[in-house]
């Protein structure tokens, strides 16, 4: 039996709240399924199985946050036979098990398989090593700054180290089968869907009791009741006061209410707050104590924007503390990549268009291929070079913030595929919705700010990785050709490389085998 | 009377807008005056007594009985030029209008692209509390509230039913002004004009700092009554006279419950889809980290407007009614 754990999806994250399971109990998922919806600081994940088996247990509720490591739920053995897929409709289960009955449930890692959905254990399981390998990536620390615990009533799991050994299980045999036919189509009103993703409850584990079986607004509270039981329930407070006490550092929880349905009123809110002599007036910009506003649930987006500079300020910090880097740069002639550009769109649909970005990425992923000790990761004090050229490409979000997602295997894209590979990731990190792979296995990163407008980026590192590649803006510059002063586009190409890994010698050979392969854009 | 005359000279509501007409009528030759009955008998509630003799049948025009006819022959004049002041005896009647005022009146500028100002005052009255029943005495300036293209004016002292047909003249969009029938018997000490007579601001009638009364026309004195008798229990309540319906001051609104941070809002019309409840959204949508709790509001009940005496207090907002929403927010 195996766990499936909350993951570290960058060096970044310690910790990760769990927005939605995709899968049920009793699905058969796949190594590289996703499974399950993770919110981190920076984004929201969609978190791939690297098992094959059966989920057999869901041990964290959606809506809490857990270290990373926690395991979230159980994987075991397949059960299923492949000629017997899942039956796609749920059958009515009017004794629905579920929720009011068993209000300690969602926190109880040891709960028994649900009914009707046999679990048939311990089928030895092959090894299928070359998965295993891919699936435990090199391991990051999980950073272990000295963050106050949470005060969120679950238990706090985290084992030392954020991976125990799971047993594989089978390879499958079938093929691929969509993992969870079931949840097609959930019907439920917008209001249901509303409570159900304030309450962080997954629609797909409700039984609706509404005409047709839609889950109705009743169904989604029983649901939330169900749990809430380890969740501290909501404070009835006004918004002033739950203002107040985050600029005050007051947890609401502990203030005793005298408004109407003894709600927390603003002065409540002032008389708790420390200090015999709290201003009437609120402080402003008081800095924000952690745990007055990091409850163990889903957080708004205007939180979210803070929660991502922080986490950005927490790893940009430490990798400029720990990485040593040399920078170099260089200046390269696009003329003959521009030139091929331009005459590849003409002769293209709008659709398949490229942009300079591509022909950079490209080139930036074969010289990481070309010049290996600068694609890889550097943890415990050795180098270890990277499997596959998977291309970070750092994408600034709408609302601010960053995020470097990954072009996986980048170097064998052509380039027509980069660049749609390019629109998905980027529109997809924009949505917030990467998969969990993308966010955690860059093996080196580019920084692309040329449609910025700079000339040139000189980039930080993203940890654990060792190099980072910047481009700036295709610009067109005199320049000396053939003896001769002309005028070309030119791009400057920079990079920051970690000195514990590589001396600039590796660092200076790499930007030269970039622009090699930028004089002879057809062979991209 | 005798003893007052040494005093002050007081004056009324109604007299203050026969005066701001007077001015009017004297300060511009454009102006005239037009509308049932405000010629020869003085107006529907004598506004306009003795103009007709002062200006003549010109300028203080008695209309026949069709609101459409003599409203869109007011927007035809302001088209031409003229400065119309239009009278509408009530609310109720002005619906027959409807149609001139919100497809011409308050369109016509949009639909020329500039280049058809109507500039058209239409006063007329609202509002209950005088027995007139269900046909007389709705309080429908909030549907008036609705439309762009006009300027809603809610004139709720005798300054401002003074002082702010002027500007509303000078509007180059049409104004319309909404008289509350209980005022135009309410006298006292007209103060000069001051700055603050404008079409744009809102106006703290009293500064408060426990919970806002926000109202307008007919209900601020009912707020100020109950005010004051917050102020005998302890609770500093303030008066918010919005007095332009449309466009409405926010900021004043947001500025007051961000000093009080709970908020009455008083209206004569009905509860739904009324004026009270485009200002609690307003309040919800700006202010609502300032609240410290929910908005209350007290309207009218929601039935034809009774006519007997008893029956009609019940239905209209009263003094005790807007304590005890004041209680609800503050206790």
């Amino acid at each position: 039996m195996a766990e499936f754990t909350m993951p570290s999806l960058g060096a970044d994250m310690d910790e990760g709240t769990l927005l939605e399971w995709l899968v049920e109990p009793g699905d058969l998922v796949h190594k590289g399924d996703p499974v399950a919806v993770v919110e981190t600081a920076k984004s929201t994940i969609e978190v791939e199985c690297f098992e094959t088996g059966t989920m057999t247990e869901l041990l964290v509720e959606p809506g809490i946050t857990v270290p990373v490591g926690t395991p979230l739920a159980r994987i075991g053995p397949m059960t299923e036979q492949p000629g017997e897929p899942k039956e796609p409709e749920e059958p009515e289960e009017p004794e629905e098990p579920e929720e009011p009955e068993e209000p300690e449930e969602p926190e109880e890692p040891e709960e028994p398989p649900r009914p009707g959905k046999p679990e048939k254990a311990g089928k030895a399981g092959s090894p299928a090593e070359a998965e295993q390998a891919e699936a435990r990536r090199p391991v990051r620390h999980t950073t272990q700054r000295g963050r106050p615990a949470e005060p969120s009533p679950q238990p706090e799991r985290r084992p030392a180290e954020p991976s125990p050994q799971p047993e594989p299980g089978p390879v499958s045999v079938s093929t691929p089968s969509a993992p969870s036919a079931a949840r097609e189509h959930i019907e439920a009103g917008p209001l249901a869907r509303h409570l159900a993703e304030d309450s962080g409850v997954d629609l797909e584990t409700l039984h609706g009791s509404g005409p047709g079986g839609r889950v109705t607004r009743t169904d989604v509270e029983a649901a939330v009741a169900a749990r809430a039981a380890p969740r501290a329930p909501r404070v009835r407070a006004s918004p002033l006061a739950r203002q107040l006490a985050a600029e005050l550092g007051v947890d609401l929880a502990t203030v005793t209410g005298t408004g109407r349905k003894s709600s927390v009123r603003a002065a409540d809110v002032r008389r708790a707050a420390p200090g015999p002599s709290a201003p009437p007036a609120p402080a402003p910009a008081t800095p924000v104590r952690p745990s007055a506003v990091r409850p163990s649930v889903a957080r708004p987006s205007e939180d979210r924007a803070a929660a991502m500079r922080q986490a950005i300020a927490g790893l940009m910090t430490r990798a400029n503390r720990d990485i040593p880097h040399y920078y170099l740069s260089t200046t390269m002639d696009m003329a003959a990549a521009m030139e091929w550009m331009h005459e590849h769109n003409r002769r293209s649909p709008v659709g398949e268009r490229l942009l300079p970005a591509a022909l950079l990425l490209k080139a930036a992923a074969l010289a990481a291929r070309e010049v290996p000790e600068l694609n890889g990761f550097w943890t415990d004090d050795h180098f270890t070079a990277g499997e596959g050229v998977h291309l970070g490409v750092a994408v600034s979000l709408r609302d601010g913030g960053l995020v470097a997602p990954a072009l996986h295997h980048a170097d064998t894209l052509a380039l027509p595929q980069l660049m749609t590979a390019l629109k998905d990731l980027v529109t997809r990190a924009r949505a917030g919705r990467l998969r969990g792979s993308e966010v955690s296995d860059a093996t080196i990163t580019v920084t692309n700010l040329g449609d910025q407008g700079v000339e040139t980026v000189f980039g930080v590192i993203y940890p654990p990785q060792v190099a980072l590649v910047g481009f700036g803006r295709v610009v067109d510059r005199p320049c000396a050709v053939d003896g001769l002063l002309g005028v070309r586009p030119m791009v400057t190409a920079s990079l920051s490389a970690d000195h514990r890994a590589t001396d600039g010698a590796v660092g200076a050979r790499y930007l030269t085998v970039v622009t090699r392969l930028l004089q002879n854009p057809e062979q991209l | 009377m005798g003893d007052d005359e040494n005093r002050e000279p007081k004056t009324t509501y109604r007299e203050a807008m026969r005066e701001a007409l007077r001015e009017a009528l004297r300060a511009d030759e454009r102006v005239f005056l037009m509308g049932e009955d405000v010629g020869r008998y003085g107006g529907c509630f004598g506004v306009s007594l003795g103009l007709l003799e002062e200006f003549g049948p010109e300028r203080v025009r008695d209309t026949p009985l069709s609101e459409s006819a003599f409203v869109g022959a007011g927007i035809g004049a302001a088209l031409a030029g003229m400065r119309p002041i239009v009278e509408i005896m009530t609310v109720n009647f002005s619906l027959l209008a409807l149609d001139q005022i919100l497809n011409n009146a308050a369109t016509l500028l949009h639909m020329s692209g500039g280049q058809l100002p109507v500039p058209l005052v239409i006063r007329m009255t609202t509002g209950a509390g005088r027995q007139l029943a269900a046909q007389h005495s709705h309080s429908l300036e909030g549907w008036y509230a609705h439309i762009p293209g006009i300027r809603v004016l809610a004139p709720a002292t005798l300054e401002d039913a003074r002082h702010m047909l002027a500007p509303a003249l000078a509007d180059r969009d049409p104004v319309l002004i909404f008289e509350h029938g209980s005022l135009y018997n309410v006298s006292g000490e007209l103060l000069p004009p001051t700055a603050s007579v404008d079409l744009d601001h809102a106006a703290i009638r009293r500064p408060g700092t426990d919970i806002s009364l926000i109202t307008y026309g007919g209900s601020l004195s009912k707020a100020l009554g109950a005010a004051d008798e917050l102020a005998a229990e302890g609770i500093s309540a303030e008066v918010i006279d919005l007095r332009t319906l449309r466009p409405l001051d926010d900021a004043a609104v947001t500025a007051s419950v961000a000093r009080t941070h709970r908020a009455v809002v008083i209206d004569e019309a009905w509860r739904t889809g009324s004026l009270a409840a485009e200002v609690s959204a307003r309040i919800a949508e700006g202010s609502f980290y300032e609240l410290d709790a929910p908005v209350e509001r007290v309207c009218s009940a929601e039935v034809p407007m009774p006519y007997a005496r008893r029956l009609e207090e019940a239905a209209l907002p009263q003094t005790a009614d807007i304590v005890a929403a004041a209680h609800r927010a503050v206790d």
